[in-house]
């Protein structure tokens, strides 16, 4: 008897520590702040980027839709991205986007702008950083799309992939 | 002359506690913050753009006067739990925070039945 209940607690064991150990390993040890949807962004205060005057929530309250895209000139993967930002601008009317220019020097953002295209309906500047944590940024290219209770909808870590643009516009028309 | 021993007592017992409250240290919450673009690194161990920025962020706010209790509670609304080394108590960590103490009372459950059961003997 006392030796079954041995038995049985080694093997229990054994089960606990390989059941640990698969559902540890399986996991993604890379954490991303993709969860953290369905929060109101409060405390909106941007700089704009050319005009003397600051971008706050009430602006973007306007919009029904706003992807808030945190790009430096540079940022590789940002030019990445930059084909599907002006195609979400050209063919969404329902979405405005906000571009954060991060920790960039003014010249070089105007340069990739006009080598590239500008997809965006304003433009603020974040020239130390410290705007971005507000957002819960943590390396860019990262987007932001919200509503216009400034509810986040979802965060798009790294650049905004086909399956993002589909899911954007979905999302958009929806409404 | 008493009142005015008083009077300076108190003072000077103001000024320690506006001296305590407004002493936070930037360093502590750097050690208990997690860079979440490091591999095993604080934010006061890694010199990352990311760390670089938080650090601006948390001096500032003790600047404006947030405690360290305030300061986490943003970083953690902004980025999860998983920023902080010390997560707070909730519905889904608490087994973790449980745990240890289960187990200290099961042990010493089996410690008591065991002694119980030799002095029997």
């Amino acid at each position: 008897m006392q030796k079954n209940i041995i038995k049985l607690s080694i093997i229990s064991l054994i089960i606990f520590i390989i059941g640990v150990f698969f559902i540890g390993l399986n996991k993604s040890s890379i954490y991303d702040t993709k969860d953290l949807v369905g929060q109101k962004i409060t405390n909106i205060q941007l700089d704009h980027f050319s005009e003397n005057r600051i971008i706050t929530g009430e602006d973007l309250k306007k919009n029904n839709f706003t992807l808030i895209n945190f790009w430096a000139s540079w940022c590789a993967p940002c030019r990445d991205e930059h084909a599907m930002l002006l195609k979400l601008n050209n063919d969404e009317k329902n979405l405005k986007i906000l571009g954060v220019n991060f920790k960039d020097k003014k010249n070089n953002a105007l340069k990739f702008l006009k080598d590239l295209g500008d997809p965006y309906d304003d433009i603020a500047r974040d020239e130390f950083g410290k705007y971005s944590i507000n957002f819960g940024i943590y390396g860019i290219p990262e987007s932001i799309l919200i509503n216009k209770d400034l509810i986040i909808i979802k965060k798009f870590i790294g650049p905004i992939s086909k399956d993002d643009y589909n899911f954007i516009k979905q999302i958009v028309r929806k409404q | 002359m008493k009142i005015k021993i008083i009077i300076f007592l108190i003072i000077l017992n103001l000024n320690v506690v506006n001296a305590e409250t407004s002493l936070v240290d930037s360093n502590k919450i750097f050690k208990n913050l997690r860079c979440l673009v490091c591999q095993g690194q604080s934010v006061g161990d890694s010199n990352s753009e990311f760390a670089q920025t938080i650090k601006l962020v948390v001096r500032d706010q003790i600047k404006e006067g947030k405690t360290e209790k305030e300061i986490y509670e943003f970083l953690i609304e902004k980025y999860g739990d998983w920023i902080v080394y010390k997560p707070p108590l909730n519905k889904v960590n608490f087994v973790l925070w449980l745990f240890p103490y289960l187990v200290f009372v099961a042990g010493g459950t089996i410690i008591f039945l065991f002694l119980k059961k030799r002095d029997n003997h």
